[in-house]
């Protein structure tokens, strides 16, 4: 594992040479993106250069709460996560798939599909690339690939950052998903005093350190390093109990647990929003004004719009409680059937960003404590 | 073009009007490779596009020996089906397919199939009656078993009765408020039961509402035929017709490409629970 880095050498990257990275990177022809603040929160954005990224900020989160504060100091990485993850760079909010031009007795048909680019990822949490890995099983590890998908994927560089602090919202550790990177990332890296600890994943990132040339880091460092990842990895505050999951969740599909959420749910999307993971799209029809073409046009949706599951004469779930239901159960226990694996890195964005401060983790805690409790 | 979006233009060759508010459209691809390649299932759907309106899943009711001519039924049901109605031989339209898992009829050859429908009627069992009729001697007694509201509900009374003619084939109708042109059955649907007689080893194959699939499952298991012989077409809202989207799910399953078709112990688990 890079995280671990057991088998190669780690390297020490001084803070003033990150710049040089980012140049190397983009020389590449790689796109770089990474933690950048937009509107008073993190989002994966372009980084040009290292004061792209948010230097000497740190995040305040709680369920309902998100603040970022002026830590001064240098730390590059010192906000764990904001709304945006790597969804967006992949999977766009709203894109056109296909484009029909209206052509003598019927149409023309053609995909829309722009130039890509590599995509370089700088400095994205083992979560974030949990979450990759996930939305990768949903679009390219079936019969039908998305191709647009497919397509800005492809090539993609990580360059990781393992986590020495989790925000009060994270659960990563007992979802199996950080604090530390997980194999197959290209460059794993620890943020120390002044500068970074650097482990090795893969031959394209050997390459990169040899670029760079590198020094070998001291076994001090190395051990520092490691001991900080640690400690984060028991220092978090919430968690899923994942031993029963996904049974708790379908036998309890008449919990009362139900009815108290949506008591205070606003099915307002949020979560779905946030959550690197999150998939569910719809795919609508944009005409253009003259009507001599028209694009199918795929936005981002979510399971707690009220037209998600209409049909013509009926809605499935009509209830917010319903919707929860339904967001809940997918995330931790049919996204098990279906992809071999949960929907959930436990990231804690969800908690984060919900208006009115729900937190899935005590939601689960609860649902289980009323275990065969009688419906409502 | 690779993205699994891709639409082809078809043309409309022949327009039927069935009932009120239903229309049949025989379509035939614009393309031949396309036309050349396509092949499907009874109980398959298509996603059938209307330039700059929109998509929408619409079973395939034609036969599966001649996918050439690829004939479709459509009901009015809002936006999308307003405008296919108003389609006409000529017109071109966008297609694309096939989608999802169809009937099990090389497991019910040989076997007496039971068809349960209901409410407006199902174009998804319409295919499978004349792809039955089409192979009559490979399939033993075919009950056609349909209940319906009000005497209007019912919309192919004319196919009912042409169906009735043909050999080793019964068809039982009722409707819950019947007027005086109503010389069937009376009640509800289940009541249908008491008439039939039939094998075990049957298959049962149905879509409609919930409820009256509900009671007609328990009608079913008492005349002995096994849970796992009971077929099941379900709608959701389909937005991809392959599993991106996530409009169609219901637990762990994915309509448009683990059914529309279930053997009903896929389902049963969620079967009747409110708001799944
Ligand atoms: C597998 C399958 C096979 C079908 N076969 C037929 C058929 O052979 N003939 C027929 O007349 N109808 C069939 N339907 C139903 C048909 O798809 C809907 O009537 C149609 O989508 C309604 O669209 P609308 O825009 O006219 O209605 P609106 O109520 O305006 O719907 C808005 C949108 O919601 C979605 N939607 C609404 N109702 C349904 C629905 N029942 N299923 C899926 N999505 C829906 C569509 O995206 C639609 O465009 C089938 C549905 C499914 C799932
Ligand atoms: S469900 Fe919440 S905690 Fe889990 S991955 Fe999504 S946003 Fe993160
Ligand atoms: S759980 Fe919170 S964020 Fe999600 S829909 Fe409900 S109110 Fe919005
Ligand atoms: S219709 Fe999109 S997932 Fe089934």
């Amino acid at each position: 594992m890079a995280g671990t880095g057991e088998s190669r050498a780690a390297f020490l990257l001084p803070k003033d040479r990150v710049n040089d990275l980012i140049d190397l990177l983009w020389a590449r022809g790689f796109r770089v993106v990474g933690p950048v603040v937009r509107n008073g929160a993190v989002v994966i954005d372009e980084v040009r250069a290292v004061q792209d990224l948010p230097v000497g900020r740190r995040d305040d989160q709680e369920a309902g709460v998100y603040r970022l504060q002026e830590a001064g100091g240098d730390l590059l990485f010192g906000v764990v996560n904001g709304p945006g993850s790597l969804k967006g760079i992949f999977y766009l909010p709203r894109e056109p798939l296909i484009e029909m031009r209206r052509e003598r007795g019927g149409f023309a048909v053609r995909e829309v599909a722009e130039e890509t680019q590599p995509v370089a990822a700088l400095g994205v949490r083992p979560c974030d690339l949990a979450a990759l890995e996930i939305q990768d099983r949903v679009f390219i590890g079936g019969r039908f690939r998305d191709t647009h998908y497919e397509r800005r994927r492809q090539g993609l560089l990580s360059i990781v950052v393992n986590c020495t602090r989790a925000a009060p919202t994270c659960f990563c550790s007992s979802m199996g998903t950080g604090p530390a990177a997980p194999a197959g990332c290209d460059l794993a890296l620890t943020e120390l005093d002044g500068r970074l600890l650097v482990d090795v994943g893969s031959a394209a990132g050997e390459e990169l350190v040899g670029t760079l040339a590198l020094e070998v880091a001291p076994p001090a460092d190395v051990a520092a390093a490691r001991s900080e990842v640690d400690a984060c990895a028991t220092s978090m505050a919430r968690a899923v109990d994942r031993s029963d999951l996904p049974g708790l969740l379908f036998d309890e599909v008449e919990s009362p647990q139900w009815d108290d959420v949506a008591r205070r749910c606003l099915s307002c999307g949020n979560c779905t929003m946030v959550c690197p993971t999150c998939f569910c799209h719809a795919v609508v029809e944009v005409p253009a004004l003259d009507n001599a073409s028209s694009q199918r046009v795929r936005q981002w949706d979510s399971c707690f719009s009220y037209e998600f599951a209409h049909i013509a004469g009926k809605n499935f779930r009509p209830r917010i409680r319903d919707r929860y239901r339904q967001w809940l159960t997918h995330k931790l226990a049919s996204w098990i059937d279906q992809f071999g694996t949960s929907g959930c890195v436990g990231c804690g964005r969800c908690i984060s960003w919900c208006p009115v401060g729900i937190d899935l983790t005590a939601e689960v805690a609860a649902i289980r404590a009323r275990r065969g409790g009688t419906p409502s | 073009m690779t993205t699994p979006f891709a639409l082809h233009a078809a043309r409309i060759v022949e327009r039927r009007l069935e009932a009120e508010d239903i229309h049949s459209f025989v379509t035939r691809f614009v393309d031949p490779e396309v036309r050349r390649k396509f092949t499907f299932a009874p109980g398959q759907f298509n996603m059938l596009y209307a330039y700059g309106v929109g998509e929408v899943p619409i079973s395939i009711v034609s036969d599966p020996a001649d996918p050439t001519r690829l004939e479709h039924t459509i009901r009015i049901a809002g936006r999308v089906t307003a405008v296919m109605t108003g389609w006409q031989v000529g017109d071109v339209i966008g297609i694309r397919g096939p989608y999802g898992k169809g009937w099990p009829l090389d497991s019910a050859r040989g076997r007496e199939v039971v068809i349960v429908t209901g409410g407006l009627g199902c174009a998804p069992v319409v295919g499978v009656i004349n792809y039955i009729f089409r192979r009559r001697e490979e399939f033993g007694t075919l009950h056609i078993l349909h209940g319906v509201k009000t005497p209007n509900d019912l919309l192919y009374r004319e196919r009912f009765d042409a169906w009735r003619l043909h050999p080793r084939t019964r068809v039982y109708l009722t409707a819950d408020q019947p007027d005086k042109s109503w010389h069937y059955r009376v009640g509800v649907v289940t009541n249908l039961f008491d008439e039939l007689v039939v094998s075990p080893t049957a298959v049962a194959m149905m879509c409609g509402p919930e409820a009256m699939m509900r009671a007609a499952i328990r009608s079913l298991r008492r005349k002995g035929i096994a849970e796992e012989a009971i077929f099941l077409s379900l709608e959701r809202n389909m937005q991809c017709a392959f599993g991106l989207c996530g409009h169609c799910q219901l637990g762990p399953l994915f309509f448009c490409k683990d059914g529309p078709v279930f053997a009903y112990p896929q389902v049963k688990r969620w079967f009747g629970v409110s708001g799944i």
